[in-house]
C-alpha cells in the first residue's frame, strides 16, 4: 500500500506507516541508533493513563479553519471537549492578526442508543444538511468516532452523497481513536482530507508564497520571509478553505512541527509538486543556521540567507551569552510531543542547561519525506550531545512522576496540558510555552531565555505548594524503575 | 432500579455537557476515590478538558485529570475483546495508587463490543477489594445521567456492603444530593455552603463530594441517615427514590437552590420542618447570618440606588436547571428584574420537564416567565437575540457560547455554566448567604466593567 494515496477515504495510522511506538527505555542517542536500522518495537504498558485521541488531534487542524464547519459523527463526549478550540482560536487570533474571531462551528451527531441498533447514517445525513443551512460553511469535516465505526456507519458514502446534493467540499476524516495509541495520527487523517478534497491542483507555482505548517503559534514567518521577498500561507489554523485550496501553489513547504505537518508536507510535495524543507524547524543557532541556508538554497536566494545569518547573529549572541551565563549547569526535564520536545532539547542546551532526561509521547523512526534528513531528534543529539533517561512516554503521568521524582530537576520544560502539574507538585518551576513559534530563531533563543529566567527565579508559588500536596502514587510505585510497566512484545 | 434517560437525542451546536463516562469526575469528587475508565483512548482526556479545565479551570487534584487509569482500548481489543486488559489494569492500579475506592466506568468500545467489565469487577470485590463497576457507556446519555449511574453503582456495590449499622436512623443526619460536581463550574463553593447552612441550622450533613465531604467513610453512613435532601430540580431524585426503598428513608425534595437571605431562611425552614428537629438553633443561626448578609447589602446599596449609567432591567439565563431555577429566583425575588427568556439546557428526562415549567410560573407571587428545553447552542442563540428586552440591553446569564450574541445585542454576560471558559474558580460559590453577595458582585462588577 502507498503510504500517500490520496484516492482512499483513509490514510495508515502512524504505527504501520511510520513505524512509530510510544514506549522506550534509554537515551536520546540509542533510539537514534534503533530508528535508523530497521523497525524499532515498542512495549507494551500494563498499566496506562488516560491518553490523548486521534479525535482531537483532527478537530484542532480543521476547527481554526476560518470558515468550515466541523460535525463529530458520535456520542456528545466526542465533541464535548472542542470548545477548546473554539477558545484557542480566540486567544491566539491577535497572534495572526486575526481582528475579529468568529465563533467556530463545532457540532455533534450526538447519537445515542438508537443509533447503536439501527446506525447514524440518516442522522450524519441530516445534521450536514442542517449545518449547511445554518453555516454557509465554505467546507463541512466529519470527524469519526470508535462508536460509529463499531456500529459501522458508511460516513464515505455519507459525506459523497451530500457533496453532490450541497455541492461544497464534505469531507470524512477517519480518526477513530481506537486506531492508534499515536495521537498525532489525528493530524495526517485530517490533512488526508484536505489533501484529497480540498487542494487542488495547480496551475501556476508562485515564487512568493511558502506554505508554514503549524499550529496556532505567533506570526515570525512573515517578517522571516520579507528579506526574501517572500510571505507565508498558514496551514490551517486560520486559514480559509480558499487559501488551502492553492496551497498547492506555494514555492516550498517549511514545517514548524514535523510530527505535526509530516503527512501533510510529504503529500505536497509527492502529489502537488511542491518542495518540502526537510531539515529540522529552527530551534537552536546551529539548526537556525542551517534552516535559514537551506530556505535561500531553495528559493535561489542563498546570499540573503548569509545576510541575514550575520545580521542576527551580530545582534543576538551577545544578548544569548549574557543569558548562558545565568542559567548555565540548570538540570532540565522535557516533557512534550515529539518534535517539539526535540527542539525544546536544543533550545534549552544553547541556552546552557543540562537535560537530565525526557518524557517524549511518542516516536516516529521517520517521517512522511522518508529522509534521515528530517531526523530532529538526530540533530539535536548531534549538535548537543546524548541525553540520558529518555524516556517515549505517551503521557503517562506515573512515570513521569517516577522520574521527577528520582531526577529532582531545577526545571520542569513542557508543551501540552496535564503535565505540568506534577512539576508544580514536587517544587519544581514549569514552563509550558504554548505558541511553538516562541523559541525558534536567534530572537526567539533569547525570548525563551528570559522567559526561562524568569520562571526559575520565580518559583515562590511553586515550592510552597509542594509542602501541602496530596500524592495519590504509592510510595512503593516511587522506589521503582520507572519502566517497571513495560513488558515484552508491543 | 431505573435509570434516568434524557428525552432526546438531537444533534447539538456547540455541546454543553459531557458524556456519561464524563460522570468520572463525580468519583473524582469523592475525597480518595479514585475512577478507573474502561475505554478508547482520549475519552477521559476529552472529557477532563472540557468539564474540569475549559469549564473555571477546576483543574484535576488527586484522582481526576492525567492521574486516572485507562485501559485506552485498540483495535485488537474491539475485535477480540478488552476484559483481559482490565484486569491488569485493575491489578497494576491497585499497587501504584492510594485509594479508599476504586470505580471502573466502562466506556462506549467496552459496552459496544460487550466486554463483561462486571465480572472483572466482581473478581476484584470477592478478594475484599473495595471497587465498582457501572456502564457509562457514552451512548447512554449525558454526564446527568453517568452521575446517577454512578451514583447507584456505588451504593449497591459498596455502601450496601461495607455500611455502618442502620437498624436505627441517626436524627439529623441528612445525605444531600444536589449539584452536578465539575459540570456546575461552582460546585464546589456551592456545596460547602449548602454544608455549612444545614449546619449552622443544626444537622450532621452528608455532603458527600467536594473537599467538605467526609470520603468513603461518608458514603458509608449513607444508610443510617435520616434522611434525603434533594436540592435540584430533577438530579439526584431517582437516587433518593431508590434510597428510599432500599433504606426505608423518606426524602425531601427542594427544586430550587436557595440564593440570598430570604430564600436560605425559607429553605432551612423547610429541612427542619421536615426533620422535625429543634428550631431554635436555625433561628439563631438565620438571626446572625442576616446579620452579616444586610450589613453587605446596605453598603452595596450606595451604588445599588445612586448608579445612574444605569443597570439592565431584563435578563436570560441559559444553562442547567438547578442553577437556570435558583438564578431566576434570586433575580426576580431579590431584584426585581424582568425575565426574558429561560433556557434549559442539561436535557432532563421528559418525566421532570412539567414540575420544572411550574416553578417558573410561579417564580414570585405576580412573575411567571417562558422557559424552553433546548441543547443546541444555534437554537438558543438565535432565539437570545430575537426576544424583546425592552429599551435597555439584557444581562445574559450563560455560558462562554452567549458571548458573542450578548455583544451583538450590547448586553451583559455572566457565565454560570460549562463551558464557561472565561472564568477562574476556586472556591467561589454563588448560592446561600456567602454566595448571594459573590453573584452580586459578580453582576456589577460586569456590569460597571462595561466602559472600562
Amino acid at each position: 500500500m502507498k503510504k500517500i494515496d490520496l484516492t482512499m477515504p483513509e490514510v495508515e495510522v502512524r504505527e504501520t506507516r511510520l513505524g512509530s511506538i510510544t514506549s522506550f527505555q534509554g537515551s536520546a542517542g540509542e533510539l537514534v541508533k534503533c530508528s535508523g536500522h530497521g523497525r524499532i518495537q515498542g512495549k507494551k504498558r500494563t498499566f496506562s493513563q488516560c491518553i490523548d485521541c486521534s479525535i482531537s488531534k483532527a478537530a484542532c487542524m480543521v476547527t481554526l479553519i476560518q470558515d468550515a464547519a466541523v460535525i463529530c459523527h458520535g456520542p456528545v463526549g466526542c465533541a464535548s471537549c472542542l470548545h477548546e478550540f473554539a477558545f484557542t482560536y480566540r486567544v491566539n487570533a491577535p497572534l495572526r492578526n486575526v481582528a475579529h474571531p468568529t465563533q467556530r462551528r463545532i457540532f455533534s451527531t450526538n447519537i445515542g442508543e438508537e443509533e447503536t441498533v439501527y446506525g447514524g447514517g440518516d442522522k450524519l445525513a441530516e445534521t450536514i444538511r442542517d449545518v449547511y443551512k445554518r453555516t454557509q460553511a465554505k467546507a463541512i469535516f466529519v470527524l469519526s468516532t470508535c462508536a460509529a465505526a463499531i456500529i459501522g456507519d458508511d460516513i464515505e458514502s455519507v459525506t459523497n452523497e451530500l457533496e453532490s446534493e450541497l455541492g461544497i467540499p464534505i469531507i470524512a476524516i477517519f480518526c477513530e481513536g481506537f486506531r492508534s495509541k499515536v495521537w498525532t495520527s489525528g493530524f495526517d487523517a485530517g490533512y488526508h482530507g484536505i489533501a484529497r478534497k480540498l487542494i487542488k491542483p495547480a496551475k501556476t507555482h508562485k515564487q512568493d508564497v511558502i506554505n508554514v505548517i503549524n499550529f496556532w503559534g505567533s506570526d515570525v514567518f512573515t517578517q522571516w520571509f520579507a528579506a526574501f521577498g517572500v510571505k507565508p500561507n498558514y496551514i490551517t489554523p486560520y486559514s480559509t478553505v480558499e487559501s488551502l485550496s492553492h496551497s498547492s501553489e506555494a514555492a516550498a513547504t517549511i514545517q514548524a512541527c514535523p510530527t505535526l505537518g509530516s503527512y501533510l508536507g510529504a503529500a505536497l510535495e509527492q502529489e502537488f509538486g511542491v518542495p518540502e524543507i526537510k531539515t529540522p524547524p529552527p530551534y537552536g543557532v546551529l539548526q537556525t543556521d542551517r534552516w535559514f541556508r537551506e530556505l535561500g538554497r531553495i528559493l535561489g536566494k542563498s546570499e540573503i540567507a548569509e545576510q541575514i545569518i550575520a545580521e542576527k547573529k551580530a545582534t543576538y549572541l551577545p544578548q544569548l551569552e549574557k543569558i548562558r551565563a545565568r542559567l548555565e549547569g540548570k538540570l532540565a526535564y522535557v516533557t512534550a510531543g515529539a518534535a517539539h520536545g526535540h527542539a525544546l532539547l536544543s533550545v534549552l542546551r544553547e541556552l546552557g542547561l543540562k537535560a537530565v532526561g525526557a518524557a517524549i509521547f511518542h516516536h516516529d523512526p521517520i517521517y512522511d519525506s522518508n529522509t534521515q534528513k528530517a531526523d530532529a531528534l538526530a540533530q539535536t543529539v548531534r549538535d548537543y550531545g546524548d541525553i540520558p533517561n529518555y524516556n517515549v512516554c505517551d503521557k503517562q503521568e506515573f512515570e513521569l512522576v517516577n522520574m521527577l521524582h528520582h531526577l529532582q530537576p531545577d526545571v520542569l520544560l513542557a508543551r501540552h496540558g496535564g503535565m505540568t502539574l506534577w512539576g508544580a507538585k514536587f517544587g519544581i518551576p514549569s514552563l509550558l510555552i504554548g505558541d511553538e513559534h516562541f523559541s525558534m530563531g536567534y530572537e526567539g533563543l533569547i525570548r525563551y531565555g528570559k522567559r526561562l529566567i524568569e520562571v526559575i527565579e520565580n518559583d515562590e508559588f511553586v515550592k510552597n505548594l509542594a509542602k501541602h500536596t496530596a500524592n495519590p502514587y504509592t510510595n512503593w510505585w516511587l522506589e521503582q524503575e520507572p519502566y517497571t510497566f513495560l513488558k515484552g512484545k508491543k | 432500579m431505573e435509570t434516568c434517560k434524557n428525552t432526546k437525542f438531537t444533534s447539538i451546536n456547540q455541546v454543553r455537557y459531557g458524556c456519561a463516562l464524563g460522570a468520572f469526575h463525580s468519583v473524582s469528587a469523592i475525597p480518595g476515590a479514585m475512577p478507573i475508565a474502561h475505554c478508547g483512548p482520549g475519552c477521559v482526556d476529552k472529557q477532563y478538558m472540557s468539564l474540569s479545565f475549559y469549564n473555571g479551570f477546576q483543574g484535576g487534584g488527586y484522582s481526576g485529570g492525567a492521574v486516572i487509569p485507562s485501559s485506552n482500548l485498540q483495535e485488537n481489543d474491539v475485535v477480540f475483546g478488552g476484559a483481559k486488559r482490565l484486569q491488569e489494569l485493575i491489578e497494576a492500579s491497585l499497587k501504584i495508587l492510594k485509594a479508599d475506592l476504586f470505580v471502573v466506568l466502562n466506556g462506549c468500545i467496552g459496552e459496544l463490543v460487550g466486554d463483561d467489565t462486571g465480572a472483572v469487577v466482581d473478581s476484584f470485590q470477592k478478594q475484599g477489594i473495595p471497587i465498582v463497576n457501572a456502564e457509562t457507556g457514552g451512548f447512554k446519555g449525558n454526564n446527568f445521567i453517568g452521575h446517577e449511574i454512578v451514583v447507584k453503582a456505588i451504593i449497591e456495590q459498596f455502601v450496601d456492603k461495607y455500611a455502618q449499622p442502620h437498624e436505627q436512623k441517626q436524627k439529623g443526619l441528612i445525605n444531600v444530593w444536589s449539584e452536578l460536581p465539575f459540570q456546575n463550574t461552582f460546585w464546589r463553593g456551592d456545596l460547602a455552603e449548602l454544608k455549612r447552612v444545614l449546619e449552622g441550622a443544626g444537622f450532621a450533613v452528608n455532603i458527600l463530594f467536594g473537599n467538605t465531604a467526609n470520603g468513603v467513610e461518608e458514603w458509608k453512613s449513607i444508610p443510617k441517615a435520616q434522611f434525603n435532601l434533594v436540592v435540584s430540580p430533577w438530579l439526584g431524585l431517582s437516587i433518593a427514590q431508590y434510597l428510599e426503598e432500599k433504606y426505608d428513608q423518606p426524602y425531601l425534595h427542594i427544586p430550587v437552590l436557595p440564593i440570598g437571605a430570604d430564600q436560605t431562611a425559607d429553605f432551612l425552614h423547610k429541612v427542619v420542618d421536615f426533620a422535625g428537629i429543634d428550631k431554635q438553633k436555625v433561628d439563631q443561626f438565620i438571626v446572625a447570618e442576616e446579620k452579616k448578609y444586610y450589613y453587605y447589602l446596605e453598603h452595596f446599596t450606595d451604588f445599588y440606588a445612586e448608579y445612574w449609567w444605569g443597570l439592565p432591567s431584563s435578563y436570560a439565563v441559559v444553562g442547567d436547571s438547578a442553577y437556570n431555577l435558583a438564578i431566576n429566583k434570586f433575580l426576580v425575588k431579590q431584584l426585581g428584574l424582568i425575565p426574558a427568556i429561560q433556557i434549559i439546557t442539561d436535557n432532563p428526562p421528559e418525566k421532570y420537564r412539567q414540575a420544572i415549567i411550574e416553578e417558573y410560573k410561579n417564580l414570585d407571587t405576580d412573575v411567571s416567565t417562558d422557559v424552553t428545553f433546548l441543547e443546541d447552542g444555534y437554537e438558543i442563540n438565535t432565539i437570545l437575540e430575537k426576544v424583546n428586552y425592552g429599551h435597555r440591553p439584557p444581562i445574559i446569564f450563560g455560558t462562554t457560547w452567549e458571548r458573542d450574541t450578548s455583544k451583538k445585542l450590547g448586553g451583559s454576560i455572566v457565565e454560570v455554566g460549562f463551558p464557561a471558559s472565561y472564568e477562574v474558580v476556586l472556591d467561589r460559590t454563588y448560592i446561600g448567604y456567602r454566595g448571594a453577595l459573590s453573584l452580586l458582585e459578580k453582576i456589577f462588577t460586569t456590569v460597571i466593567s462595561k466602559s472600562a
